[in-house]
């Protein structure tokens, strides 16, 4: 597969939450506003690149049978850095994302792609898989994020976009709206699937 | 320790605050063993075992390990490993002591280590319990009834999943919902139906 297929097939083709479905607790824990979910995103995909590296490099050395254990150890380390720095630069940002942020390190798509791609893979090519699936996470997220508190509060990164007389649907910031707005969307998304396989078929392209 | 406070945290973790449909915690499980209730019962009581013993163990190991030695921050990596080492651990004793019940649960344990349900629940007795400074007795056995009662409610919503799963096999749905879309709806519904439970006062 060419470099360049590797970096953007995490953003549509292989997007991790809406078609693999991987990594939903956090996807629909912390995407309350925008901005939580963009903070989720980088952290996340910081914890992705920094663990894809490691696990591409060692890969020779680790004995199969305890790749798992290894594998979590490195994740966990890079959670734990980013658990620390943004305590202490952005302690707000870390107390709205609250448990979700330790929580990375049982984020399937991280292990996933550590076991799927970096263990058999070089060092660049770990880095573009790192760095598209984390865009990818990061863009399902923020969509979400944008869904509910564009419903549910009137606004967009924290500018009102109805007008004050809008009358917020509480349910979308509340736990049912999460559910809801994920589902809709990945039926949606299905519906595009559908769409874009018809077309190539009409072309006779080799789809 | 009193026992009013006691049910309140039963109540709260089944209902209140239900790890799978409030806290949006073990989705993966939720969404993957609910196809029918054979398999959600096995999970769950897999679940309601490992959630137990995880909130035990790792209640020790941040005593007295953790604590002691000064070095907190490093609870994640902690933990992690240590639910890792458990559910191994449990799983290799059960295929020595009893071969029928590994049979039923047996396939469902070693996908509990990255069930973010059993390390959320260790994350929330260490906020909730242990950093707050109530005596060690107490946040014990809080810690202990928590684990057992966020296991319950997790199996609670998987078999409650399970049933209506099992229904929708004769319905028409749409395609593109079909499968993992349509389940989030539903439990999308289902959470606003615990919602209700969020109105309890109780003690």
């Amino acid at each position: 597969m060419r470099p360049l297929a590797e970096l953007v097939k995490g953003i549509y083709k292989e997007n991790p939450v809406f078609r693999l479905a991987l990594g939903l607790c956090p996807a629909l824990a912390v995407s309350t506003s925008v901005e939580n979910a963009l903070g989720m995103g980088a952290a996340a995909t910081f914890v992705l690149v920094g663990s894809n590296i490691t696990v591409s490099f060692i890969r020779k050395f680790v004995p199969t049978k305890v790749r798992i254990p290894c594998y979590i150890v490195v994740i966990a380390s890079f959670v734990t850095t980013v658990e620390l720095v943004m305590g202490a630069y952005l302690p707000e940002l870390a107390k709205s994302l609250g448990i979700f942020l330790p929580l990375i390190v049982v984020n399937c798509i991280i292990l996933g792609r550590a076991e799927a791609f970096a263990s058999k893979n070089g060092v660049g090519r770990s880095i573009l898989d790192a760095v598209g699936m984390g865009v990818g996470f990061t863009f399902a997220i923020t969509l979400i994020g944008a869904i509910r508190e564009l419903l549910g509060d009137g606004k967009l990164m924290g500018y009102m976009v109805f007008g004050p007389q809008y009358q917020p649907v509480l349910l979308m910031i509340l736990a049912p709206g999460a559910f809801i707005t994920i589902g809709l969307l990945m039926g949606y998304f299905n519906i595009l699937d559908e769409r874009m396989k018809k077309k190539t078929e009409a072309k006779g392209g080799k789809g | 320790m009193d026992l009013g406070q006691l049910f309140a945290i039963v109540i709260g973790a089944i209902f209140v605050s239900n790890f799978v449909l409030a806290r949006f915690l073990g989705l993966c499980p939720f969404v993957g063993v609910s196809k029918d209730s054979d398999s959600a019962l096995g999970m769950g009581m897999a679940v309601i075992f490992v959630m137990t013993m995880a909130s035990i163990v790792t209640w020790f190991v941040y005593m007295y390990v953790l604590v002691p030695l000064g070095i907190v921050y490093l609870r994640t990596i902690a933990f992690i490993l240590v639910i890792a080492t458990l559910v191994q651990f449990v799983e290799m004793v059960i295929e020595k002591t009893s071969p029928t019940l590994h049979k039923s649960l047996g396939i469902y344990l070693p996908l509990i280590t990255t069930n973010c349900a059993v390390l959320g629940v260790a994350v929330v007795n260490v906020n909730e319990f242990m950093v707050t400074g109530l005596p060690r007795a107490t946040s014990f056995i809080y810690t202990v009834v928590h684990g057992l009662a966020a296991g319950l409610g997790f199996t609670l919503a998987l078999i409650l999943m399970a049933a209506i799963r099992e229904r929708l096999e004769l319905v028409d749905v749409p395609k593109s919902m079909r499968g993992i879309p349509i389940t989030f709806v539903i439990a999308g519904l289902m959470a606003i139906a615990f919602l209700g439970f969020s109105g309890l006062k109780i003690g």
